[in-house]
Parts: structure tokens; C-alpha cells; sequence
């Protein structure tokens, strides 16, 4: 249950928002899961309802997928990871810390480890609506 | 967009009575051996300690402490598990033996998901292995990690304290807590850095004489536990309760 730690990461910061603004109720919490983590969305979605608290008694969570795309810094090119397409072992270390993919990936085109995570890289708050 | 993440990293430490980040100026001045030994020291004193590695792209202390066969519990995150009784956390359960390299966003990332997806429990010390200079790690543990005090290594070599000065005036600007500093590997009588520590109004710890017998204590605890080195490590220790002080 890795993502019950992040999934309880989401919930911290929408109370700290909540407290910020002020807000009695959220009303829709909006959250991108990016693929090269492979978080469980049934477990997220399950950690996130066992982390409710009054204030977030009728939130909406809705969850998006990011696909992930990388781009290598030494030949510029831009791909797309399939993470079905990984072994397990390099699965599972990517999984809890999605950075140590560049200790088992390579760019495609050029070889090179030196490559940017674009998109698809872990959990984000992307937008939160609430009222006072 | 925001990075939840953040946000719950002080509440994953908020169990932990002190945490010490073992830092220094320059590579090569014994920071891992005196991370590790200073976290062994205080597990033999009867405290719970914790050992992470932030070195992450040149890890050692797992080597230093022969860390194998064990693996991290994944239980509402990541449960580090007891090496030689410490709680002891690396990016290396995850990389193995893979060269890792990584650019400074992707440290800052590999260091905000370890300490929001770490479980440590109840310590009363978490000691910090950091990479040397000024850099993003040393930058983040200041921004993350609220309570966290600093211990700085360095070598009778005025190389080595040029740039300890300079991690000294960058951790008092920033308002963070420094210990003190330790000199190691000293082969000579010389108060150049003891004086010059002194300057900065930093309390200098002690000294740890040049130790031939250490390499050969690498992967060997036992052996390590008996190194002049780690004894000193001891005797600074009990010279020092404002170290376990917390």
C-alpha cells in the first residue's frame, strides 16, 4: 500500500488548501497520476476514501492518467514509455522511486541515460474547488 | 499544479526526535564512515536510530555497513528495514549495483518521494548521509525537512575548509541548526581548523586521527565497531551531550 502514502500526501495538502481559503466543504478534487509510477488507481481510490474527513465528506476525487514521455538530452528525442512493456524487477524500482529509471533505461534512439521525464512522472494536485 | 508530496514530509518525521544531516564541503573527507558510525554509536548508547543514505548517486554507507538480503515492507508506503539495528533506508534497494544518473530536478525528486513515502515510525535520532557542497540536496534538506541539524566533516586540508566555510555562512543565512564540526583523517598537530571553526562561531567537536585499519573494516561491522575511528567517533560523543540533545 505505497499509495496509501501518497494518496494521504493529496489529502494533506487539499486540508491545508481547504484551511487556507477558509473553506468548509470541497466540492471536486482533480488529481493526475502519471503512468511511469504504475500507482493502482483502485488503491489510490480506496486509501483516498479511507482518508475522508468531515470537510471532505462529498468531495469529488476525479483521477487522470498521464501518459509518460521522455526525451533524451543528448540526441532530442521525444518517446512515449509503455510500462507494460517492463520486466518486473525494473517495474517494481520505478514504482516507488519512478527517478531510478535512469539506472535501467536508455534511450532508444541514441542510448544515452541522460534523458528528461516530460510527463507521466508521480501524483499531482491539479485543481481543487471548495466553497466557505 | 501543486507536488502533494511536500506537504506530508514533515508529518513522516514528525515521529523522530532529532534529525542530524552528516555534510561536508568536498568529497573524500570520511562523511559516510562518520555517518555510519556516528549511527551505530548512538544505537549502542540504547537510542533508535535510523540511517538514510541522500547520496544518491554515489551511495557507500550501505557498503560501509555491508547492507544485503534485507528490503524495504511496503505497509502505507515504505517500512525501512533493521540493518545491524538501524533503520536503515538507500536508493540502493532500488537501483542494486546500476550506475545512477541523475541531474539535479530528479535528485530533488528521488529525495521528496523517499522522505513522503517513508514510514520510520518512532526514532530518537534519523542521521542523514548527504552528498558533498552546496547543491540541490543540501538546498532541499533545508527547505523539507523542518527541525533537521547539520554536523560538517572536514580535513586538516585548507581545500577541504574553503569550502566548509562556505556551507557554514550558506546554513547560518539560512537560519540552520549546525552541531558543530568534526576533523578527520588528521595526521599532524595543527589547530588551523580548530581555529578557523572557532571563527565562524561554530563549536568545533573534535578530531578524528588518520585511521589506517578503517579500510580494511569496510562490509565488516564487527571489525568496524573496534576502529580507532569509531571509538573516537564514541569519545566525541560523550564529550558532546549537546549532539543527543534534543
Amino acid at each position: 500500500m505505497h499509495e496509501w502514502a501518497l494518496a494521504q500526501a493529496v489529502v494533506s495538502t487539499v486540508l491545508k488548501i481547504a484551511e487556507r481559503d477558509g473553506w468548509r466543504k470541497v466540492f471536486e478534487v482533480r488529481i493526475q497520476i502519471g503512468e511511469l509510477q504504475q500507482i493502482d488507481h483502485e488503491i489510490f481510490d480506496f486509501s483516498l476514501s479511507l482518508l475522508r474527513t468531515p470537510i471532505l465528506e462529498k468531495t469529488t476525487f476525479h483521477i487522470d492518467s498521464v501518459p509518460a514521455e521522455l526525451h533524451c538530452r543528448v540526441c532530442e528525442h521525444t518517446w512515449e514509455l509503455i510500462t507494460d512493456d517492463l520486466d518486473d524487477e525494473v517495474s517494481e524500482a520505478i514504482h516507488f522511486i519512478p527517478e531510478v529509471a535512469h539506472s535501467y533505461l536508455k534511450c532508444p534512439k541514441c542510448g544515452s541515460p541522460d534523458f528528461e521525464i516530460m510527463k507521466g512522472r508521480g501524483v499531482w494536485l491539479a485543481s481543487i474547488q471548495g466553497e466557505k | 499544479m501543486s507536488d502533494p508530496r511536500v506537504n506530508i514530509i514533515n508529518e513522516r518525521l514528525s515521529g523522530i526526535g532529532k534529525v542530524i544531516a552528516v555534510c561536508r564541503g568536498k568529497g573524500g573527507v570520511g562523511k559516510s564512515f562518520f555517518a555510519s558510525t556516528l549511527a551505530l554509536s548512538l544505537s549502542k548508547l540504547g537510542y533508535k536510530v535510523g540511517l538514510l543514505d541522500i547520496d544518491f548517486t554515489s551511495p557507500s554507507t550501505h557498503v560501509i555497513l555491508n547492507v544485503e538480503d534485507v528490503s524495504p515492507k511496503e505497509e502505507k508506503g515504505i517500512i525501512p528495514p533493521l540493518a545491524h539495528d538501524l533503520r536503515y533506508m538507500s536508493i540502493t534497494y532500488y537501483t542494486g549495483d546500476r550506475p545512477t544518473p541523475l541531474r539535479g530536478i530528479d535528485v530533488s525528486n528521488v529525495l521528496i518521494e523517499l522522505l513522503a513515502i517513508t514510514q520510520w515510525g518512532t526514532l530518537d535520532f534519523l542521521v542523514l548521509d548527504l552528498p558533498p557542497g552546496l547543491g540541490d540536496v543540501t538546498l532541499d534538506t533545508i527547505r523539507l525537512i523542518k527541525a533537521v541539524t547539520f554536523l560538517i566533516i572536514t580535513t586538516p586540508s585548507k581545500i577541504a575548509f574553503e569550502t566548509v566555510r562556505k556551507l557554514i555562512q550558506l546554513l547560518t543565512e539560512q537560519h540552520a541548526t549546525i552541531i558543530g564540526v568534526v576533523e578527520n583523517m588528521k595526521m599532524r598537530d595543527s589547530t588551523i581548523i580548530q581555529e578557523q571553526v572557532k571563527e565562524q562561531n561554530i563549536s568545533f567537536l573534535g578530531e578524528i586521527a588518520f585511521d589506517p585499519d578503517l579500510e580494511d573494516a569496510i562490509g565488516d561491522v564487527d571489525k568496524l565497531r573496534t576502529t580507532k575511528f569509531m571509538n573516537t567517533v564514541e569519545e566525541i560523543l560523550s564529550k558532546h551531550p549537546e549532539i543527543t540533545k534534543h
